[in-house]
């Protein structure tokens, strides 16, 4: 089972890796796409484009479907949004407390440029 | 306990990114615009600490809050939310000032959890990164409340995130 789960984290890191499929993953993030329609937004041979969304196919990122001669691309699966979900609240947990801790910088540099002002006196 | 005076100079905001690292690891950073020294002081002084650890959106109050930063020296948050209490504890590892500081998180389920901060100062604004190691990845699911149905194939997300982000809002 983890060695199941270690080799499918081993695709799915394979298939992020490369620059035109994490340009075809915010293509289909804005919508879905056939095959050909990627080939040529990307400049590449249909062949190319087809290994390309086999290897994101495989790593569960993308599914496809077809329909008479098109084959249809969408991004995965649900869980996509989920963890982008989570990790986004996590962000923004985190963006509050900074915006917090920018505040106590703040009030620190201040009072340490007042207390230079004092001491030069 | 009311300081705040948002009205007057709101300085820009910085953006704050979250990464998924591994299975294991989270890493959030940030740059603040203060020298390392004074951030680092605002993260290790308890009196200051609880100004901003909590964010006020999020319904908790801070009911006490312990830090004895050194070397195996502890720390203990109790927050309250509506009826319940909760605890958060552990022990530095690591301070090295202003620069890094490292804890543990015990109050988990499962092994505990490994904090990495560090503070690099670069021209007088500093680059906050935040490293959690989990001790598995099914810890670190459970801490992101996600329902741990989605597939492992789907563990890179966090590159794919940072880069969509970098694209899109840059």
């Amino acid at each position: 089972m983890v060695q199941w789960v270690q080799a499918n984290f081993d695709v799915s890191f394979g298939a992020l890796s490369d620059a035109t499929r994490r340009g075809v993953l915010e293509q289909l993030g804005r919508a879905d796409a056939s095959i050909t329609a990627l080939a040529q937004r990307f400049h590449m041979t249909l062949t190319g484009m087809k290994k390309h969304v086999d290897v994101l196919e495989q790593a569960g990122l993308v599914t496809t479907e077809k329909v008479g001669r098109v084959r249809t691309c969408r991004l995965g699966l649900r869980g996509l949004q989920e963890e982008a979900e989570w990790i986004e609240r996590y962000r923004q947990l985190w963006s509050a407390r900074f915006d917090e801790l920018d505040k106590v910088v703040e009030n620190l540099k201040r009072k340490e440029s007042v207390d230079g002002r004092k001491k030069r006196k | 306990m009311d300081e705040r005076r948002e009205s007057e100079a709101a300085p820009t905001k910085n953006h704050t990114t979250v990464e998924r690292r591994s299975e294991r690891e989270l890493v959030v950073t940030r740059t603040v615009n203060g020298p390392a020294r004074l951030v680092f002081e605002a993260w290790t002084k308890a009196d200051l600490f609880r100004r901003w650890w909590v964010p006020r959106s999020y319904g908790l109050t801070l009911l006490s809050c312990e830090m004895d930063v050194r070397v195996g020296g502890g720390y203990r948050l109790v927050f309250s939310h509506q009826d319940s209490t909760m605890e958060f504890f552990g022990t530095y590892l690591d301070v090295t000032p202003h620069s890094r500081l490292v804890w543990t998180n015990e109050e988990g389920d499962g092994g505990m959890t490994v904090t990495t901060v560090t503070f690099d100062d670069i021209a007088g604004r500093t680059l906050v990164a935040v490293h959690d190691l989990y001790p598995s990845k099914e810890a670190l699911d459970a801490a992101s409340g996600s329902t741990g149905a989605m597939p492992e194939a789907l563990d890179q997300l966090d590159e794919l995130l940072v880069s969509l982000g970098s694209t899109t809002t840059e």
